[in-house]
């Protein structure tokens, strides 16, 4: 029996992103479509930087993970239009990076609070940090550094 | 030159703009002054790179003779590279290095914003992707620039070297050859003319607020967009770069 839609984005909800792995594929905004081709399952995945090196591991990992339910046939297709944005993170997706330590991204350009304290009175350390989709903040309150999710 | 073969040079314009300043900012993982700046490069690095694969993978499929975009970055010589003779030039110290980057990232981000519009939908799409980051790359090169030009007596010395240093190669990212035009005239790449009225604005607000001084010159080297004459720094970097399929050529991991 070929296993419907909702079921398998469920399955994909269930695959951790390598880098952050308290979020899904899904909740990262990634997995952009999912269609049966016949007897192939097409899943088209957008990178989140260009140069991002888990976007290859993401490709293994969704591959893997439906190969484990059962499906055999699996294209994953990159899509790059229209570019990844933070706002296609999910509901779910930001508060379990709150949670995490990572302050969710924010329009204003900047974390609207520490993720450990909840401190306001924050100071950018880099505007790059361990990993392409992230920046380097610290807490003046807690004096604690931490990661902010940058907003694209 | 029929388009494909305009189209094909252009690409690898694109691609190999990227993958020479990519490598170049590489050079710096493990070697910068603080820690937060050499993840900073190396992040900027990376972006490039990614940016090239997806150029240099349209340019192969452009092509039509099966290169891929490894193919194309690895087993090419100087005189089939196509990129600006800026990109190319050493890294010098850590304000030569932003300087040049602040200098590549105020064209790049104007272009790419035009190559968002461009009539071929896979070049709109890569710009669009590429022009995020750009962004990203133009507001940490330009910041630095400001505070190092107006920083101390030293940091604006050396801003000032590395200004004048480089100025010689800003003129080659606007002087439209036969390639640019073709590729304007297909509704794909940008009037360099009008293109470098916004760089210039752009480039003397940040030179205002740094403190620092544009040489009075338009003078301008040329010869590494046509692959006509790159300068010495291109080949000892490919060695670096290539040096592993130069030594097992096809190999794989």
């Amino acid at each position: 029996m070929t296993p419907d839609l909702p079921t398998i984005w469920d399955w994909l909800d269930q695959v951790p992103d390598p880098e952050i792995p308290v979020i899904s594929v899904v909740d990262l905004g990634i997995v952009r479509d999912v269609a049966w081709q016949g007897d192939t399952l097409e899943v088209a995945v957008t990178p989140t930087y260009s140069g991002c090196p888990a976007t290859s591991v993401i490709a293994m990992d969704i591959e893997t993970a439906l190969y484990d339910r059962g499906i055999r046939n699996v294209r994953i297709k990159t899509q790059i239009a229209p570019p990844w944005t933070t706002d296609w993170l999910s509901d779910k997706g930001r508060a379990k990076l709150a949670d995490y330590g990572i302050a969710p991204p924010s329009p204003a350009g900047g974390p609207d609070a520490c993720p450990r304290c909840g401190g306001t009175h924050l100071t950018r350390i880099s505007q790059f940090g361990s990993t392409p989709c992230k920046a380097h903040w610290r807490c003046d309150d807690c004096l604690e550094p931490f990661d902010y999710f940058k907003c694209i | 030159m029929t388009d494909q073969s305009a189209l094909f040079e252009y690409l690898l314009r694109l691609g190999d703009n990227t993958l020479v300043l990519g490598h170049r900012v590489s050079e710096w993982c493990g070697h910068a002054p603080v820690l937060e700046e050499d993840i900073a490069l190396a992040n900027t690095a990376l972006d490039l790179i990614g940016q090239t694969q997806m150029w240099l993978g349209l340019a192969g499929e452009v092509e039509g003779s099966g290169r891929s975009a490894d193919d194309l970055a690895m087993h090419r010589d100087v005189w089939d590279f196509r990129n600006l003779l800026l990109v190319e030039q050493p890294n010098g110290d850590f304000g030569q290095t932003l300087m040049r980057q602040c200098l590549f990232d105020a064209f790049h981000l104007e272009l790419l914003t035009d190559l968002t519009r461009a009539s071929d939908d896979r070049i709109a799409a890569i710009a669009a992707k590429a022009l995020k980051e750009v962004t990203y790359h133009l507001d940490r090169s330009s910041e630095t620039v400001i505070g190092l030009g107006d920083g101390t007596e030293e940091s604006h010395r050396r801003m000032q070297t590395a200004l004048d240093l480089l100025w010689p190669y800003v003129g080659e990212m606007f002087t439209p050859d036969a390639v640019d035009l073709a590729m304007h005239a297909a509704g794909i790449a940008p009037d360099l003319t009008a293109l470098r009225t916004r760089f210039d604005t752009r480039i003397d607000a940040i030179l205002t607020e740094a403190t620092l001084t544009k040489p009075d010159s338009t003078y301008a080297q040329s010869g590494g967009k046509t692959g006509f004459r790159h300068s010495e720094h291109l080949g000892h970097m490919l060695t670096q770069m290539q040096w592993l399929q130069r030594a097992y050529p096809g190999a794989t991991w």
